[in-house]
């Protein structure tokens, strides 16, 4: 078995004289394009993005144009993906809602990694009566499955878009904190973080300019995971009435109220529901080949 | 093993008090004052001072959560707001549609996953490989209300095989079981596939290989066997997501179940019963993850002396 060392060498000398320098982030986008379907994925999610950004502005109709005259019809010319049971256009109510459901995942999975990181490098960086208060409340949030924290925490707060936010992000802290946790541990055992304390750095420092790098790319991986199921708990439960409420074209609530019409127009809960179903999809794929470029030692 | 599981059980009583606290302190973080809630919102001042008198409510925060450790532990779970039934009777009564739902979901979902994941590893990089990853990572994202009215229009309304909902005879249980337990069935093919692709790699299946075993006795006698171990913890993980998708899926289906008990009492703001919800899921949970842990001991002899 050759040695880590002699590897290297190796490598060294297969690529003579000296290998033309790539910065890292042309060496990630080298290695994402091999991943097709990740690549493929992170254009659908960019195509989502400018989708919720100018989508609300090019939409045929307004979202909450009431037209009696055309109930629940089926896709056609006039209504690309037919009318809902108020006859509002349900084609531009999908895209208006993209903006909904992209900046509900993003902000709930980006507030709970910021409180999930900070936790996490805490009890890490400092260890003992830290590390075992902070990874006890985690043990305690994490016996709550996440969909019955959520629910609980909109039992408590009231229905509304914004408390789905606030539960969503709260059953994200204790996975980040958990994960950055280990990060940080392997980090503070590393020699630079040694060498860096010896010559007196603060602890802040410490934590702000030498471990905090070393675990983000692990906390950007598991950030694009998360956003998928993000997405599919907010519009669970917008489903379920605790969410985005009704006139919103949040998507899960749109499903909900069509939900009556099933046997006569099933067009009205299809359509939103693939675009949440294509909308996770890419994330999914997306999150899983970041995965493999960046941090393969994460699992599910 | 038996110390290991002693040490199991005894580390669960810290998250279990935590957890008592969590759940008691629920009705006292909902705005507004609870004896008013309880009273209803036309009670007079007087019938709230009652209420409040009645449940304890005036009597200091740590006083309150021993009566109602006490209580608990009596097993008193309080009366429904709205039924004014005690708790624990309402719940009772949901407890085994809801199990046997429950169980009917992992069991498929286990048999499809295990399957999917071992075929994907073993025909790595073929299109087996892709298509199961495909089903896999699609089982994932399918929002399983959407998944479960789909299903419910094609089996139940066009085909006329099965009953849209409520919970009749054993036909009943194939739609919402279905529903709930392909998106566990998602992860476990996924997880069985990367853990029997690191166990492929080890030496003593190369020395399978070198002496001439076949390839299924290689695969499903040795492999699998060590890579059960983490699939195993992955499952009763994925007990947490069973509980919580029950919630989706028995309000899809009506299923006369515990998760639609629990939507229904937050539309009637019956707080008591959703307390006692919370409370009975998170321990459900804790209680299958101890055993999964137990299992893992009797699995893997390592992790029980670290």
């Amino acid at each position: 078995m050759a040695t880590e060392k002699q590897i290297e060498t190796m490598e060294w000398a297969g690529t003579s004289p000296l290998p033309a320098r790539k910065s890292p982030f042309s060496r990630f986008m080298k290695k994402l394009i091999r991943q097709r379907l990740a690549f493929v994925s992170g254009i659908g999610i960019i195509g989502l993005i400018i989708i919720a950004i100018i989508g609300p502005s090019i939409i045929p109709y307004k979202i909450t144009t009431v037209d009696y005259q055309y109930v629940l019809q089926g896709p056609s010319a006039r209504h690309w993906l037919g009318t809902d049971p108020y006859g509002r256009d349900l084609f531009s109510r999908i895209i208006a809602g993209t903006r909904i459901s992209l900046s509900v995942g993003f902000f709930s999975v980006l507030a709970g990694a910021a409180a999930g990181t900070f936790l996490g490098l805490l009890a890490g960086f400092y260890g003992k009566w830290v590390d075992s208060i902070i990874m006890r409340i985690c043990d305690i949030l994490f016996a709550f499955p996440g969909m019955i924290l959520a629910i609980g925490i909109v039992a408590i707060l009231g229905p509304g878009i914004m408390n789905v936010v606030i539960a969503v992000s709260i059953f994200n802290i204790p996975s980040f904190a958990r994960i950055v946790r280990s990060s940080t541990l392997s980090a503070r055992a590393a020699l630079f973080v040694e060498a860096e304390r010896s010559i007196g750095a603060k602890n802040r420092r410490l934590i702000w300019r030498h471990i905090f790098p070393e675990t983000i790319s692990t906390i950007i991986v598991y950030f694009t995971m998360r956003i998928g199921t993000a997405i599919l708990a907010a519009a669970s439960l917008s489903f379920l009435g605790l969410g985005a409420q009704p006139p919103s074209p949040e998507w899960g609530a749109m499903l909900s109220s069509g939900r009556d019409y099933l046997d006569t127009s099933p067009f009205v809960t299809l359509f939103p529901g693939l675009a949440i179903f294509f909308t996770v999809l890419v994330f999914n794929l997306f999150g899983d080949g970041l995965r493999d470029v960046l941090d393969p030692k994460i699992k599910d | 093993m038996l110390r290991y599981t002693i040490r199991r059980v005894l580390g669960l009583i810290p998250i279990l008090i935590g957890i008592s606290i969590f759940v008691f302190l629920f009705v006292h973080l909902i705005p507004g004052d609870p004896a008013r809630l309880v009273a209803g919102q036309d009670a007079t001042v007087k019938d709230v001072q009652l209420v409040r008198e009645r449940l304890g409510l005036d009597k200091p925060i740590p006083l309150q959560y021993l009566t109602y450790m006490d209580n608990l532990l009596h097993g008193n779970l309080g009366i429904s707001l709205k039924t004014q039934q005690p708790v624990i009777h309402l719940i009772a009564e949901r407890f085994m549609p809801t199990f046997w739902l429950s169980f009917f979901s992992l069991a498929w979902a286990l048999a499809a996953g295990l399957l999917i994941g071992v075929v994907s590893a073993t025909k790595r990089n073929k299109w087996q490989d892709y298509s199961g990853m495909f089903l896999a990572v699609s089982g994932l994202s399918l929002p399983s209300f959407w998944l479960g009215l789909m299903a419910i229009q094609l089996f139940a309304v066009d085909l006329g095989l099965l009953p849209t909902g409520g919970l009749d005879s054993w036909t009943s249980y194939i739609l919402p079981s279905f529903t709930l337990g392909t998106g566990i069935a998602a992860v476990i093919a996924r997880f069985t596939r990367s853990a029997l692709m690191d166990v492929l790699k080890e030496d003593y299946i190369r020395t399978g290989h070198a002496k001439g075993l076949p390839r299924s006795r290689i695969v499903w006698g040795h492999a699998l066997k060590n890579a059960m171990i983490p699939v195993v913890t992955m499952t009763g993980m994925q007990f947490g997501f069973l509980l919580g998708g029950s919630v989706v899926v028995e309000t899809v289906f009506s299923w006369p179940g515990l998760g639609r008990l629990l939507i229904d009492s937050i539309s009637y703001r019956d707080y008591t019963v959703i307390q006692a919800e919370i409370l009975l899921f998170s321990l459900e949970f804790l209680l299958i993850n101890l055993i999964v842990d137990i299992i893992y001991g009797f699995l893997n002899p390592q992790i029980r002396y670290d």
